[in-house]
């Protein structure tokens, strides 16, 4: 019987994936993004181990919502640390009929992807930075790693979403979307790309849990900044 | 064949009351999209600018902005009123001037007096000698109720009872005045009572015999209250605007007769997209004058008011008249319900601006055409007005011309209609079972004596056998409260123009509720999976809990509470149902609060779930505010596992949820709620409520009510104008939970 360590599930998403979406927070991340909304997530020790069984349950509840046009979305946390656990589940869930999408920042295991990518309908991949040292100094992590694993997508062809969380006084520059663009587009399984606004409710979190917030200071990103960059997204 | 038909598809309706067939044979569903509508006209520009001044003005007078305490409300005691003689296609006021308030007082002079003085005025010397030699219901009523009744209605075990106001929740078939005039009716009335003098002359005969009589008087009353104003109603209406001249008519007479808590339209849309259809295509009229049309007959509809008093008012906030209209639908050969004319009523909210009347309902099925569900949705997330009940559910029990009365009663229409009975409070139960039949708040004895609960901690099944004891105690104080209060209304203050426009044999619901029924639920969970002490006080009383640990709560999609709530459902209704009740009417029971919930919060001590007392309830069947964990499908979930066999009045949930967490762009927005509908409906759920909204918005409009004149929220059952609640409701409303994006 297969385990998992998860945070939280939300039965209901319509911002992560296609459709009505369960979304299942898996526990733990190898990064450290200064603007992480769920810092909860961050030590693999923590959340709740679950049986797959016991998970599948809770998304066959779901499922009336989520045959039409919907599905389940793992996130995180990082959910290719525990890559076992989502192939399995997702294994699990194309055999049901259940659209499945994995909402990552692609780091991680390459071979433990790869199993994962055979039962994906949709990658969401959080591509935080176009640059390596913003990348390092932000979020603690190897880019390299990243495009490693968006090329593996394109390989295997699994529809891609690019993500980006737009936080102010980081990457809310054109030059910055201009390199966002310039290297997504290399990717021909590319559907879309989605610029989030970055959000200052998770200081809450930090507090709560005793972790310094690095960001102290740093406003909401706007709307208005959100479709100024889409503009050069699509020009 | 009457001139008036011409065009129609002939069939029996023609030969006996039938709308229903009228209906079948002739409507033209629609499975386009809304390209078609048009905005408003200057003249409805016009008249509803007149409108929105004069509802500024009430709103600046504190709710109401004049009484006539001269006159007795009725059919044809008033001069007739218009908003602009000159301007307006359909016309009828129930007094002689826009929200002018008529006095009612066949249910009650006390009542009439009360609100009244709460608004500065007096009730005129001439009425209340009137009254004097009049019982009106409400006496009635005092005259039997037991002791025992009064105190479980004082501590408000038993609350909201219509015992002091009109029942309503009746629903007259106003359709059958446009499609037949008044002289067929009476005839078909006149033949009825004929029948009736053949049966043996007992006490349900003879009744019978005099209600008959009566409706046939105020037929002839409707008719006159229309010459007043220049109609002669006794044909059938010859095209669209008289249809919807003689149906508003009908409408004006039911609610100048009665005060009724709820008087709802019922289905009328489809119904006058027929003669809409038929001027369209003969060329006398064109889209734009058919909306114009269908804008006049809604903004009618807004203005109808009734005087309440302020105690009222903090059990049903917000002014409503339920004023409750069905939309789409689908018929029992499988054709969609939705016309034209659906899409017309609904774009009313855009012509005229939002509103929380007419109560818009949108029998959702499954099969509605998609570019219906889009448009319904669409309106949803634009104006909050809209609520949605299961016709797939509905359907197969109460055919397809059914209605809703008030918030969530199903009824055929014109065939059924319901004895209206507010709520018991299951919250309260638990407690007075806990100590021994008395009550927590008043320490006074409601039901029989029986040891108090021993020992500190509460056990689970020491608890239900408490509960089992009591549980029989109220269902019958409660059946025989019920049983007095409609006795009394048909008695004293019996709906005759309502009446008239039923069968003559009518099927006949006593709709019972509960209130508290998540305290409850969660309540017993903690007993069963948490630790719970009691506190007692000085005299021994329980009045407070500490609840040790975590426990499984409503709301979750956790089986562990949700069949709690459940079985506590099924428990109460059977226990009703051993009952007798008044003219052998159905045992029915809703959960809906309304707002209520708020009150019976406040008339109920601390609960084993860690509720303190005084707070409110959850609204009707909704978890407990913020005790959803897992987001919104896990909510729905829950609720949906209540079985409407044993709720055939209704079980209503409330939905709040922010816009960006339904989508990033509008049309995913509208597919993902379908999305929601249909697989909470899938589930044979009944009833939601729709708000697609910030809390940011509702706490601004609390401090700048001036900017959000029209701001709707859909509460429990029913839409209200958020500024026109009270603070108390207003702070309610705001601590729900609003389902967020992660």
């Amino acid at each position: 019987m297969k385990q998992g360590r998860i945070s939280s599930i939300q039965s209901m998403g319509a911002v992560d994936g296609p459709g009505i979406r369960c979304v299942v927070f898996l526990q733990g991340c190898p990064l450290r993004c200064a603007y992480c909304h769920n810092p909860e997530t961050w030590p693999i020790e923590g959340g709740e181990e679950m049986d797959l069984a016991d998970l599948l349950t809770k998304i066959e509840r779901l499922r009336p919502y989520l045959q039409q046009g919907g599905g389940v979305t793992v996130s995180g946390g990082e959910p290719l640390l525990q890559w076992e656990f989502v192939a399995e589940l997702f294994s699990n869930l194309q055999d049901r009929g259940i659209h499945t999408a994995l909402d990552t920042s692609g780091v991680g295991s390459l071979q433990g992807a790869s199993e994962v990518l055979q039962h994906t309908n949709l990658v969401i991949c959080d591509l935080k930075f176009c640059n390596e040292q913003d990348f390092r100094k932000q979020c603690h992590g190897d880019l390299r790693q990243v495009y490693d694993f968006l090329a593996l997508t394109a390989e295997r062809g699994v529809p891609l979403w690019i993500r980006q969380v737009i936080v102010p006084g980081l990457n809310d520059t054109k030059e910055s979307i201009l390199s966002l663009k310039e290297q997504a587009r290399q990717y021909p399984n590319l559907e879309q790309i989605e610029l989030l606004p970055f959000r200052t409710l998770c200081a809450t979190k930090y507090e709560a849990l005793g972790i310094p917030f690095l960001l102290q200071g740093t406003r909401d990103c706007s709307e208005e900044t959100i479709h100024r960059l889409e503009a050069w997204l699509t020009e | 064949m009457k001139t008036q038909w011409t065009g129609f598809q002939i069939g029996n309706w023609q030969t006996s009351i039938d709308v229903r067939d009228f209906i079948q044979t002739n409507y033209q569903p629609y499975e386009g999209d809304e390209s078609f509508l048009c905005g408003p006209t200057a003249r409805t520009t016009r008249l509803m600018q007149k409108l929105n001044h004069l509802l500024d003005l009430e709103r600046q007078f504190g709710g109401v902005l004049d009484i006539d305490t001269m006159t007795v409300s009725s059919l044809t005691n008033y001069a007739p009123g218009y908003l602009d003689q000159e301007d307006e296609l359909i016309v009828g006021l129930q007094t002689s001037r826009p929200l002018r308030r008529g006095v009612n007082p066949f249910g009650g002079l006390k009542m009439t007096n009360d609100a009244c003085k709460a608004y500065g005025y007096t009730l005129s010397d001439k009425i209340k000698d009137e009254f004097q030699y009049r019982t009106s219901h409400n006496e009635g009523v005092f005259r039997a109720y037991t002791d025992e009744i009064k105190r479980a209605r004082h501590c408000g075990i038993i609350t909201g009872l219509p015992d002091a106001y009109g029942r309503g929740r009746i629903i007259g078939d106003y359709r059958r005045v446009a499609l037949y005039g008044i002289d067929f009716l009476i005839q078909q009335k006149q033949a009825d009572k004929v029948r009736l003098g053949e049966n043996v002359m007992l006490q349900d005969n003879i009744r019978l015999l005099e209600e008959v009589y009566q409706q046939i008087s105020f037929l002839g009353k409707l008719k006159e209250m229309a010459a007043l104003y220049g109609y002669d109603i006794s044909e059938p209406a010859s095209n669209a605007r008289e249809a919807i001249q003689w149906l508003y008519f009908a409408y004006l007479g039911a609610i100048k007769e009665q005060n009724g808590a709820a008087m709802s339209l019922g289905r009328v849309s489809s119904f006058l997209d027929i003669y809409l259809e038929r001027d369209i295509k003969s060329g006398l009229l064109t889209e734009e004058a058919a909306q114009e049309l269908m804008d006049d007959f809604v903004m009618k509809l807004r203005m109808a008011r009734h005087l309440r008093t302020p105690e009222y008012n903090e059990l049903f906030a917000g002014d409503p008249l339920w004023i409750t209209e069905c939309l789409g639908g689908t018929g029992e050969d499988g054709r969609t319900l939705v016309t034209k004319n659906t899409y017309r009523m609904m774009h009313t909210l855009y012509n005229l601006g939002s509103s929380a009347e007419p109560n818009l309902t949108v029998l959702w099925s499954q099969t509605l055409p998609a570019s219906f569900q889009r448009y319904a949705a669409k309106v949803s997330c634009d104006t909050d007005a809209l609520q949605y009940e299961n016709d797939d559910l509905m359907r197969p029990l109460y055919g397809d011309d059914y209605a809703i009365a008030c918030c969530v009663s199903a009824m055929r229409v014109g065939k059924e209609m319901q004895f209206f009975g507010a709520r018991a409070n299951l919250a309260k139960l638990l407690l007075m079972s806990l100590n021994g039949g008395r009550d927590e708040r008043y320490d006074i004895q409601l039901g029989p004596e029986h040891a108090p609960y021993e020992g500190d901690i509460l056990d689970y099944d020491k608890v239900i056998e408490l509960l089992d004891f009591y549980r029989p105690w109220l269902a019958k104080t409660y059946v025989n409260a019920m049983n007095i209060i409609h006795y009394m209304h048909d008695k004293y203050a019996y709906e005759k123009t309502q009446m008239a426009l039923h069968d003559t044999k009518v099927h006949r619901f006593m709709a019972f509720g509960i209130a508290g029924m998540s305290v409850l639920a969660d309540s017993l969970s903690a007993i069963k999976h948490a630790r719970v002490r009691v506190v007692r006080n000085e005299t021994g009383l329980i009045t407070d809990f500490v609840t040790e640990g975590e426990y499984p709560a409503f709301g979750n999609d956790d089986d562990r509470v949700d069949n709690i709530a459940k079985e506590q459902v099924e428990l109460f209704y059977k226990a009703l149902c051993e009952h007798p009740t008044y003219r052998d009417a159905e045992h029915t029971l809703s959960i809906l609060t309304i707002t209520s919930n708020v009150v019976y919060g406040k008339k109920t001590g601390a609960t084993p779930d860690g509720r303190p007392a005084g707070a409110p309830f959850a609204p009707g069947a909704n978890p407990m505010h913020n005790r959803e964990k897992n987001g919104a499908l896990a909510s729905l979930n829950s609720v949906a596992k209540l079985s409407y066999d044993v709720c055939r009045d209704g079980i209503s949930n409330t939905f709040t949820i922010v816009p960006e967490a339904l989508g990033h762009q509008e049309e995913d927005r509208y597919r993902n709620l379908i999305a929601i509908l249909n697989g909470y409906f899938g589930q044979m759920a009944h009833h939601l409520n729709v708000n697609v909204l910030h809390r940011e918005t509702l706490l601004d409009a609390v401090e700048h009510p001036e900017n959000y004149p029209n701001l709707t929220v859909r509460v429990s059952g029913y839409a209200v104008n958020f500024t026109k609640l009270s603070p108390a409701h207003q702070k309610e409303i705001i601590a729900r939970t609003f389902h967020q994006a992660m």
